[in-house]
């Protein structure tokens, strides 16, 4: 993956730019050390990595502000950072830039239950967004795998889902107002507790423009009552078709359940080796989970059951306790963990349309032994969001590169089939050069239109999103 | 100019020499004094498929057309959108590119979200006259920025919609409607929100008023649940523990009424053929009885409290009694004279008007579209 080479004119202002952010700035706050920048050097995808020029810690919107304008006028790149939990990328530095790290704002500014609302400074960890309303019997919906970790920023910049989109939408669904600072320090607030934020939908664009458009530093998010109760069915199929068939008969049939999880024979022969969870011998295995009170779980799960048994399910197991739901869980849970025993492991996030899901499925295993590397699928079977780990020895030579090749293959086999290069994980440094394969130049321009309102000069991370090629031209103007 | 095929839009949009009003049925009041770019017969509905909840059609499909192939399936638009009209009085077919290019959403906004939230992708025409796409027709997809959620609620001033991709859900089994009678503003309010702050999943949360403020009919404060018969029966039940000291007055059952309510609230009925201007508020839903007493004119509350919509005097402006209430007010029905005396969107902040231009000026830098809408 390429990176532009840094700015040699950049780098040699580096005296004067820490000059002026010491004025703006308390000591503990501007990090310029190697020994100390290089704690920024890599995200979670950490297969890439370049210690920034300087990292900058802000406590408050105003110091946001005075660091990006600063920086504007200094014509020194920014690249924002929430927790540094990204999968694809979207917080690499370049060598030239600064780390804008959110992590100092952490506080809950409001909680309102009468309205459903919390705001909250947006480096505040996405668990314990729901941690603060929780004694009131109150959670915030999207919950990405790294929830402890991630920060609600890093969620914005990036429209994060998890595991009970299918019912409770992803971030953008649950994100009602944003306190955002412009690369040219400018303040704006868009929507808040209301529902209508008036005029163009800004507030929908900026949700999922990976930091591009501004610095958002306070977010106003819906907050729901806990359902009174939540149940997991087990079913396993001898046949990945079948399953798909299954997944999609229990949507038509009018129920929505909260989660409908999928994993492959590989997957769950892993996670049964690592976790115990007591999963069966079989090809695939889907969990399907569902909310509400006893009476209400017992009449969808019955309704569940009916429809797996016309598919001859090898196994059926409805949970009959919380220490059963979280043994049926305890597998799905550890997949990650239990494939990174396996091996070092790649994980994509394409999106497909359900009906493709055997086809797909069909083709990566083709491909996985053309490459010779061996694949995992766990996902969202509900909406499509697959996430197939690739497995493979980055102590081999070459070995990262097949796997790389392989990935994108895979990507361009999910876009071929009527869906998306990425779900929920966003586009970062990892997908960038694919982006074509989706849209054509003309798609990818109009959007780019659009980070040259907001940043006319590209400082904003500029190197991600798009194609190098594509923005060469906006990122050297 | 009326369009067929997406080719022969942009090959028109490609040729104007001047501004046009676009036009799905011209149903939602919003049609300029430009020629109209017809979108009508760009229709027909491209794919769906029930078992991934998923519709894909032509911007000039028939809202109608929609909603019956999704009916035969069980399935619907959960964002319940509103029928112009019925207040506005207006004639012709709704499209479903008009009801994306409004971001027209009814009472079940509080529970399921907006049409924004179901629009999984667009196809549209820019200024240019090239043909764009952003988004697709699967559920999660993160891919690049969401144009889709921007070209929803512009009313066609950024593009010209031919094929938008929807999420549609099941058609619940049942509904049932709490209903208070006679409750002021700050009672509904507490019933309204507490309602919707509850674990019960509330797809309904509205106040209709008196009727012609006739002494001997009552407004009706209402709640409505929804889903399989077993779970709505139990729901109710725990709601009226909820509501022990403020006990509904009745409980509606019966489908039709049921449907009558729900759609007096989502099309405003009780303002059709009114005299006077129709103004409709959004604000943080506890601060709805301080708009509403604000003034002695009649309301319909929607939206727990969050949206209002006014039947006010005409020469009247609305806009001032919000005064340090956050939220915005969109002047919805009027005379030519007081559209244009008061604009029929709230002017916003100075640098939000800077980038919705900026946006405007690269997506149609011509002004081809819908000029005057949006400011």
């Amino acid at each position: 993956m390429e990176m532009p080479a840094p700015d040699p004119k950049i780098l040699e202002r580096k005296p004067q730019l820490l000059a002026r952010l010491r004025t703006v700035l308390p000591d503990d706050a501007l990090i310029h050390d190697i020994s100390e920048t290089r704690a920024y050097e890599c995200d979670a995808l950490t297969a890439y990595r370049c210690p920034p020029m300087v990292a900058v810690l802000p406590a408050s919107t105003q110091e946001v502000s005075d660091v990006l304008r600063i920086c504007h006028e200094e014509g020194v790149p920014v690249v924002p950072r929430g927790s540094g939990t990204s999968l694809a990328g979207g917080a690499l530095p370049t060598e030239d830039s600064v780390i804008l790290g959110v992590a100092r704002m952490n506080d809950v500014l409001e909680t309102d239950y009468d309205n459903r609302i919390i705001r909250v400074q947006s480096g505040r960890t996405n668990l314990s967004v729901s941690g603060a309303v929780e004694e009131r019997g109150f959670f915030y919906a999207p919950d990405p795998s790294s929830q402890l970790a991630c920060a609600i920023a890093g969620n914005i910049a990036m429209n994060s889902g998890g595991a009970h989109c299918l019912k409770y939408g992803v971030t953008t669904n649950n994100l009602l107002g944003v306190t955002m600072v412009m690369m040219d320090g400018t303040v704006v607030e868009i929507g808040g507790a209301h529902l209508d934020a008036g005029g163009l939908d800004l507030l929908g664009v900026i949700c999922g423009s990976e930091g591009q458009l501004g610095v958002v530093t306070e977010a106003t998010l819906r907050i729901l009552h806990k359902p009174e109760g939540a149940r997991p069915v087990l079913i396993g199929f001898d046949d990945n078709a079948v399953a798909g068939q299954c997944v999609s008969d229990i949507i038509k049939s009018g129920i929505l359940p909260v989660a409908i999880e999928f994993m492959d024979r590989l997957c769950i022969q892993a996670c049964e080796n690592f976790a115990h969870a007591g999963y069966p011998d079989c090809e695939a295995l889907l969990i399907v989970e569902v909310e509400g009170s006893q009476a209400e779980i017992d009449h969808q799960l019955a309704k569940i059951i009916e429809i797996a048994r016309r598919h001859n399910p090898v196994e059926l197991r409805e949970s009959g306790s919380a220490e059963e739901s979280a043994k049926i869980w305890l597998g799905r849970k550890s997949a990650f963990g239990a494939m990174g025993q396996l091996n070092d492991y790649m994980c994509l996030d394409g999106t497909i349309p359900v009906s493709e899901l055997p086809m797909v499925l069909r083709r990566i295993g083709e491909m996985s032994k053309e490459y010779g590397l061996p694949v995992g699928n766990v996902f969202h079977a509900g909406d499509g969001n697959m996430h197939p780990l690739i497995l493979f020895d980055a102590n081999k030579q070459g070995d990262l590169e097949k796997c790389e090749a392989f990935g994108a293959d895979i990507l361009r086999l999910c876009v071929d089939a009527g869906g998306c290069l990425t779900g929920e994980h966003g586009v970062g440094i990892e997908k960038r050069d694919l982006m074509l394969h989706q849209y054509n130049s003309e798609d990818l321009e109009t959007q780019m239109a659009v980070k040259d309102v907001f940043d006319p000069q590209w400082l904003l991370n500029p190197a991600k999103v798009f194609p190098l090629g594509s923005s060469a031209q906006r990122r050297s103007a | 100019m009326i369009p067929e095929a997406e080719t022969e839009l942009a090959r028109i949009v490609a040729g104007l020499n001047g501004p046009v009003s676009i036009v799905g049925g011209g149903t939602r009041g919003a049609t300029g004094s430009a020629p109209a770019l017809d979108m009508s017969r760009l229709s027909g509905i491209h794919l769906y498929e029930p078992g991934a909840l998923t519709l894909v059609a032509a911007a000039g499909t028939s809202l109608a057309e929609v909603e019956s192939a999704l009916d035969a399936e069980g399935q619907r638009l959960a964002f319940e959108p509103m029928d112009h009209r019925v207040l506005l009085g207006t004639r012709g077919e709704p499209t479903i590119g008009g009801v994306v290019a409004a971001n027209v959403s009814g009472p079940r906004r509080v529970q399921a979200g907006a049409c924004r939230d179901f629009l999984l992708g667009v196809r549209f025409v820019d200024g240019r006259g090239t043909v764009i796409k952003n988004g697709g027709r699967v559920m999660k997809n993160v891919t690049g920025y969401d144009l889709v959620k921007l070209m929803a609620g512009s009313w066609g001033t950024l593009g010209v919609l031919s094929e938008v991709s929807l999420k549609v859900l099941p058609k619940p089994e049942m509904g049932i409607t709490l209903v208070w009678h006679g409750c002021g503003w700050t009672a509904a309010s507490k019933v309204l929100c507490a309602a919707l702050a509850s674990p019960f999943e509330i797809t309904g949360a509205a106040r209709l008023p008196q009727r012609n403020r006739s002494p001997t009919s009552k407004s009706k404060t209402v709640i409505r649940i929804e889903g399989f018969e077993d779970s709505v029966k139990y729901r109710v039940g725990r709601l009226l523990e909820l509501f022990a000291d403020l006990k509904p007055d009745r409980i509606v059952t019966d489908s039709d009424e049921n449907e009558a309510i729900w759609s007096a609230v989502r099309d405003v009925t009780p303002f059709r053929n009114a005299v006077g201007n129709v103004w409709k508020t959004s604000v943080k839903p506890t601060d709805m009885p301080l708009v509403t007493g604000k003034w002695e004119f009649e309301h319909v509350v929607d939206w727990g409290g969050g949206l209002i919509w006014t039947l006010a005097p005409e020469g009247v402006d609305l806009r001032l009694a919000l005064g340090g209430i956050q939220g915005h007010v969109s002047l919805v029905r009027a005379s030519r004279d007081d559209f244009e005396r008061f604009g029929r969107f709230q002017p916003q902040d100075e640098t939000l008007i800077r980038i919705a231009h900026g946006i405007r000026a690269r997506f149609d830098p011509q002004g081809r579209f819908n000029p005057g809408l949006m400011g």
